[in-house]
């Protein structure tokens, strides 16, 4: 260390003991704003050096979005379906050949005593018995009975299944009658029209709601295990020697993880939902990514809080799964709300910002809403998070100052 | 053992990424000695000892121990029962909730000892160290001392011939220290056929060896008998001989520490005043009552061991920790934790290094200086400045994580003093330094002192650092023992060195504390309960299933001493299973409808009906304009909404088709699905109804469409409820994630506390280790797997229908996989961390997507498919859903049954092939 050559005059004087300090507000909040600042650069130059974090990011954002939404989808495809063909019928063989892909694979002749075994095995989730004399019967104007036997098991696929397969059936049977297309509609004009997804594509519901779902993922992880890191490296303890207070930090610590993740959001809503998936987007996007915004700092706060629940790294991971996983499954965002027990929609509604979130996001992406009818939710969304946030500062200063 | 050498080794060279940590080193070790290695922190002293004991793997050269090879596995494994290793940390290799007997039953188990032989043993052993009072104290609530005796009682369990300790006596205050070296010395008369390696980085210890290795940069610079060492420097202390012995170029660096004495001018006034300084955690004391006083200019020091409350002092001076009782004053200003221009008064330099390691140097700086409200045109000159005074600037655009110690000391230091501080707390800020930057470190905190003024509060458990001091404070456990110059307590004493003066505090300190007994060891060691050398009688077996379950009931012990991670075991599955089994429901129901009724005749009102008589529907309040029907369809209140046109009624009773339109919203596909069939549905009845109306019962072919009759039935599910499938899905999902997870930490965390070092050092073999360890998961999931059938059948009332013997096998065969992928995952994530994320996300793909829980196997194609088969939740998930909703058993689910044994089978081996048994 080189001593020579230094020379300092002054001796350092301690400030003047216990001067009452008269500082306007002003200035002190110039000064909150101005190390909230600085502590976010700081946040932002940790997670820049961190690589493990940025390739999760771009994964979370990217990749694992177009899996989701290409992958298993609760859309009825590749339907596999047995036929026990006791009539061996011009018509009964129109019905077999009219189970036609994408919905369903080419179907499996069974015998009737096989039934059982490919139903238990889950060969096959539907059978169709076409029982003996099932054309001669139509043709004489009887009332044949075709039965469909559904593994209900398949709660995803049977209801939908059955109707498309009843549809198949009643579709040629009509047709092999009238010897032309189904025309039930000259009784009455009845138009079922589906609105904002018209051909009921899973995967332009699946990405977006895997978008939300990776943001809140992304979002309680990066913000917890910063401060767990700090804790874990000591250097949490070095910040609050410093003229800095426990708000400052965390709330810088939102600001930069926040940053990261709006704007993750937007290039994943950009480049991976629109371009890639081509789902169109109807809505504003500058309002999702508002709403983004309070939503970010919800669940980023709740990080912080979970962050000083557990002590390690480890004991976050642990709390962390079963908290995110309760999350996203109670939101709408995997199946309907309002299929859960009313108590549990009005206790997820209370604790969790992420159904609010999602009624948000649905409802501006997919619908077109604009502010005036999504604002109750963005505003409860921001209740939740200042609670949330007071939480976590209640909690934070407890876990330092007491040890 | 046949030589005069217990240990030899030849050209051996190790490195870890880039750095060398033994450069081409070779020494022959003497046998039947108490060796030393000598030496500061990251010379290589760990890594020798690592390498002769065995636990870690030779890169190149050759390791003869015990007159073998240790390169050679056979060799190793007949020395594990001879060699006993202790690594380095208080009390690394132990298990903190566990208790002291605990503890060192688990080392006597693992050495195949019987029980009579292991309670013979310990009691000896405690009371031996003093130790007896203690056997039922968890190791993490003792003292540093006291887990280093629990550590070396772990150690001589097996009457080695050879024990290797890596830095025993590092942070142990010097009373215990003295101990500890009492008690090696009378073990080594009762056995003294043994040979000791010991490395050390406290100089003054080293003299009371037979023979000592100084080493530096992985090489060894001197060997031989203190005294001949001392010969050969010329200089009558170690310390100082070790920076005689070092190379010429690093010793030009050093300078001797002279401390000028202190002019008076500053002494009136007091830096700091505490009185009464006293910090509680729950019941346990951590500062008791502390007082004391120190002036300005001052360097004032705090000696003592780990954990005596010099840390927790120092917090509570930074504002830190809040007092709980007494009063401490700063410059004559009251100590408030919420007084931010306080702050500006003090530099603080923590225990460890706890700067953003991620930050360059000069980035530190700047934090540091904006924080601090430096103006911003001062900030780039303070910083030129600070380069330059702590040698920084080579380093200063490099990222503190990978420097050298001594260099992020400096940046501590330089960090510390940035905002010009009158008063700096430096909390052990030499720990682990080399000799020479330690001194160069000192120089620079005089001249603080003793130029600039600065008042310097620091804390160490060097004496040689104390008495540096101007004054010092001997502490221990919590309470000031005595405050005085360090010549002035040397001389009250009586005594020639101030260690002897602090050991004569600390023994009258130890008396008057009655209530506590003093664990003063019987220096009269008993003579041996049990025949030496029975160990080593016994040939090492390859599997014993004694060592096998030593692991498992200390695994469950751990375990049923984590509220957390049982938390995680047992509550976790709960929550889990009531979010899934009420969330995941495929069942629409209450779909909210409007009506925007144009027509409000008898005939619109008919149609209107059947959806309200329908349980799938809900009715809302009507709609009455267009506009408001697009508004609430956006909001997303309405599900469904129902346009009825004027001249609905007339068209009917005209018999022209009359028209409406039904709305559906998509935004949920599969919703919008299921409410399209509902819709169509209701209005293929609608239809029917008006044809029969209009036409009687023979209406034309065109319009009729009754004429099949299609029967539905809905096996295994009458009632169709999405309950009854998930039900068996979410045992499926939970059976993977919480055995696997917590399989997963298993290993992990061994690797991150330390005490996988027992792994290494015993003569347990990986079989043994890893069946061990899964036991207690095993357990947990079987348990788990009870707690989920419990709750299906008594808050979802979902039975199981079929076998519950064949429902409990696959689980039991599906655990024993999941466990096994658990394991396999940990071998190679090194942190717990890695390991819970990287089993999280690597099974829940396969088990969400492609096991049928969402998609039914049979309805996935290709890739999907495949991923799905190669994992075991595909392959449980027939049997669960099987069992709970088909009514099957064992006949119908063999094949299932013998592909999840295979998969528990091979993921154990792959664990068992890439498990490491030596660290690389």
């Amino acid at each position: 260390m080189s001593v020579a050559g230094e020379a300092k005059p002054s001796r350092q004087r301690p400030l003047a003991p216990a001067q009452p300090s008269r500082k306007s507000r002003l200035a002190r909040l110039r000064l909150h704003l101005a190390n909230i600042y600085r502590l976010t650069i700081k946040e932002l130059r940790s997670f820049r050096s961190d690589p493990t974090m940025l390739l999760l990011v771009v994964y979370a954002f990217t990749i694992a979005i177009y899996a989701a939404a290409t992958g298993a989808s609760t859309e009825a495809k590749n339907l596999s379906v047995g036929i026990v063909d006791e009539d061996h019928s011009d018509l009964s063989r129109r019905i077999s050949d009219g189970l036609t892909p994408p919905t369903f694979k080419p179907a499996i002749t069974l015998t009737p005593s096989e039934i059982d075994a490919a139903m238990n095995g889950q060969r096959v989730i539907f059978v169709i018995e076409i029982p003996p004399n099932f054309q001669a019967d139509i043709l004489a104007g009887r009332q044949p009975a075709v039965q469909i036997d559904v593994d209900a098991t398949a709660a995803a696929q049977a209801f939908n299944g059955l109707t498309y397969i009843q549809n198949v059936v009643t579709d040629y049977v009509t047709q092999f009658i009238t010897g032309r297309e189904a025309n039930f509609g000259a009784l009455a004009k009845m138009v079922t029209e589906v609105k904002f997804n018209p051909n009921l594509k899973s995967s332009w519901f699946t990405a977006v709601m895997q978008v939300i779902s990776n943001l809140t993922m992304i979002t309680v992880m990066l913000s917890g295990a910063a401060l767990i890191r700090e804790r874990e490296q000591g250097t949490v303890e070095h910040l609050l020697v410093m003229p800095v207070v426990p708000s400052e930090i965390m709330l810088a610590k939102i600001l930069a993880n926040g940053i990261v993740i709006v704007v993750s959001t937007a290039l994943s809503l950009a480049i991976v939902v629109e371009w890639w998936l081509q789902v169109p987007v109807s809505g504003s996007r500058l309002l999702f990514l508002g709403g983004a915004c309070v939503y970010v700092f919800t669940v980023a706060a709740l990080g912080i809080a979970l962050g000083t629940v557990a002590s390690t790294m480890a004991q976050f991971g642990l709390l962390s799964i079963p908290v995110l996983l309760v999350m996203m499954l109670l939101s709408g965002s995997t199946t309907p709300l309002e299929s859960m027990p009313v108590w549990l929609q009005y206790l997820m509604k209370t604790i969790s910002p992420t159904p609010h979130f999602v009624i948000f996001s649905q409802g501006v992406l997919y619908r077109s809403a604009d502010a005036t009818i999504v604002w109750p939710e963005i505003l409860i969304t921001a209740a939740i998070g200042s609670v949330f946030f007071g939480l976590a500062l209640y909690r934070f200063r407890r876990v330092i100052f007491n040890g | 053992m046949t030589g005069t050498v217990i240990a030899t080794v030849e050209r051996v060279t190790h490195r870890y990424a880039k750095t060398f940590a033994l450069d081409g080193l070779s020494l022959e070790i003497p046998a039947r000695y108490m060796a030393g290695l000598i030496g500061p922190d990251g010379v290589g002293k760990s890594t020798l000892l690592a390498l002769i004991a065995g636990v870690r793997k030779i890169q190149t050269g050759e390791v003869t121990v015990l007159d073998g090879d240790m390169a050679d596995e056979r060799h190793r494994q007949a020395s594990y029962g001879r060699i006993a290793y202790m690594p380095q940390g208080l009390g690394r290799n132990l298990y903190p909730t566990l208790s002291v007997f605990d503890n060192i039953d688990f080392f006597g188990r693992l050495f195949g000892q019987g029980a009579a032989e292991r309670r013979a043993r310990i009691n000896e052993l405690l009371k031996a160290t003093g130790l007896d009072p203690f056997g039922d104290r968890p190791c993490g609530k003792l003292s540093g001392g006291m887990k280093q005796k629990v550590s070396l009682c772990c150690s001589l369990m097996h009457d080695p011939d050879l024990l290797i300790l890596d830095e025993p006596t590092t942070g142990v205050d010097p009373l215990s220290r003295r101990q500890f070296w009492e008690l090696i010395d009378s073990i080594r008369l009762r056995r003294p056929q043994m040979s000791l390696i010991v490395a050390t980085a406290y100089m003054d210890e080293a003299s009371r060896f037979d023979w000592l290795a100084a080493m530096d940069d992985g090489k060894v610079i001197a060997q031989g008998a203190p005294k001949d060492i001392l010969a050969k420097a010329g200089k009558t202390t170690l310390d100082n001989a070790f920076i005689a012995l070092l190379p010429p170029d690093k010793r030009a660096q050093h300078q001797e520490v002279v401390v000028p004495p202190r002019s008076d001018s500053d002494d009136q006034a007091a830096a700091i005043e505490a009185e009464g300084l006293t910090r509680r955690f729950g019941d346990f004391v951590a500062v008791d009552h502390v007082s004391f006083r120190i002036g300005r200019g001052e360097i004032f020091g705090f000696l003592g061991s780990n954990g005596c409350g010099k840390t927790t002092t120092m917090k509570m001076m930074t504002g830190l920790l809040p007092v709980s009782e007494g009063s401490a004053k700063l410059f004559g200003r009251p100590m408030a934790a919420d007084d931010m221009e306080a702050r500006h008064n003090v530099g603080y330099m923590s225990q460890a290094f706890s700067l953003y390691g991620e930050l360059t140097v000069r980035q530190n700086l700047e934090l540091h200086a904006q924080l601090y409200h430096l103006p911003s045109n001062e900030i780039e000159g303070r910083i030129k400045e600070l380069l330059a005074r702590y040698d920084l600037e080579d380093i200063a655009d490099a990222k503190p994580e990978s420097l050298p110690l001594g260099d992020k000391q400096r940046l501590q230091l330089a960090v510390a003093v940035l905002h010009r501080p009158p008063m700096l707390i430096l909390d052990e800020p030499t720990s682990g330094v080399d000799p020479v930057a330690r001194d160069a470190f000192w120089r620079s905190l005089i001249e603080l002192s003793r130029n600039d003024g600065v008042t310097i509060f620091l804390s160490t458990h060097f004496m040689n650092e104390a008495e540096r001091c101007d004054r010092i404070s001997l502490m221990h456990q919590g309470r000031v023992l005595a405050v005085g110059a360090p010549k002035e307590l040397t001389r009250a004493r009586g005594k020639e060195t101030l260690e002897d003066a602090f050991i004569a505090y600390l023994e009258d300190a130890a008396e008057r504390d009655q209530g506590k007994p003093a664990p003063t060891p019987q220096t009269v060691a008993p003579a041996s309960a049990t025949a030496p050398g029975a160990v080593q009688a016994i040939a090492p077996r390859r599997f014993d299933p004694g060592r096998m379950w030593a692991y498992a009931r200390r695994e469950t012990m751990e375990l049923l001493r984590d509220p957390i991670r049982l938390a995680f075991a047992f509550v976790g599955p709960l929550v889990l299973m009531l979010a899934m089994g009420f969330g995941i429901t495929f069942d629409v129901e209450n779909l909210k409808y409007a009506a925007f009724d144009q027509d409000q005749t008898p005939e619109s009102r008919r149609l209107l009906e059947s959806f309200s008589g329908s349980h799938y529907f809900s009715e809302q309040p009507p709609i009455s304009s267009s506009a408001e029907l697009d508004r609430r369809m956006r909001s997303g209140e309405l599900a469904v909404a129902v346009e009825i046109p004027s001249g609905f009624g007339r068209d009917v009773a005209g018999r022209h088709a009359p028209e409406a339109a039904f709305w559906i919203d998509g935004a949920m596909p599969f919703r919008g699905e299921t409410a399209k069939g509902y819709v169509n549905g209701l209005l293929l009845r609608y239809a029917q109804d008006l044809a029969t109306e209009q036409f009687g019962p023979n209406a034309p072919s065109t319009a009729y469409l009754g004429r099949i009759q299609i029967e539905n039935r809905f096996r295994y599910n009458q009632a169709f409820k999405s309950v009854f499938s998930m039900i068996p899905s979410v045992v499926v999902i939970m059976l993977v994630l919480i055995p696997a997870v917590m399989a997963s930490i298993g290993v992990g965390r061994e690797k991150e506390t330390g005490s996988i070092a027992n792994f290494r050092s015993t003569p347990v073999s990986k079989l043994e280790f890893l069946l061990g360890k899964q036991f207690p998961y095993v357990l947990v999931g079987m348990l788990t797997f009870l707690l989920l059938v419990l709750m299906a059948l008594i808050v979802f009332q979902v039975p199981v229908k079929g076998s519950f013997g064949a429902l409990a096998l696959g689980a039991l065969l599906y655990v024993f996989a999941t466990c096994g992928f658990g394991q396999f995952v940990s071998t190679f994530t090194r942190t717990q961390v890695a390991a819970v994320f990287a089993t999280t996300i690597l099974a829940i793909i396969p088990v969400v997507n492609f096991s049928g829980l969402l998609v039914p196997v049979s309805s996935l194609t290709g890739q999907g498919r495949l991923i799905g088969l190669i994992f075991p939740s595909a392959w449980f998930q027939p049997i669960s859903v099987g069992t709970f909703t088909k009514g099957l058993g064992f006949s119908d689910l063999g094949l299932n049954m013998l592909m999840l044994a295979v998969f528990a089978i091979v993921y154990f081996v792959a664990a068992h092939l890439l498990l490491q048994k030596q660290e690389t």
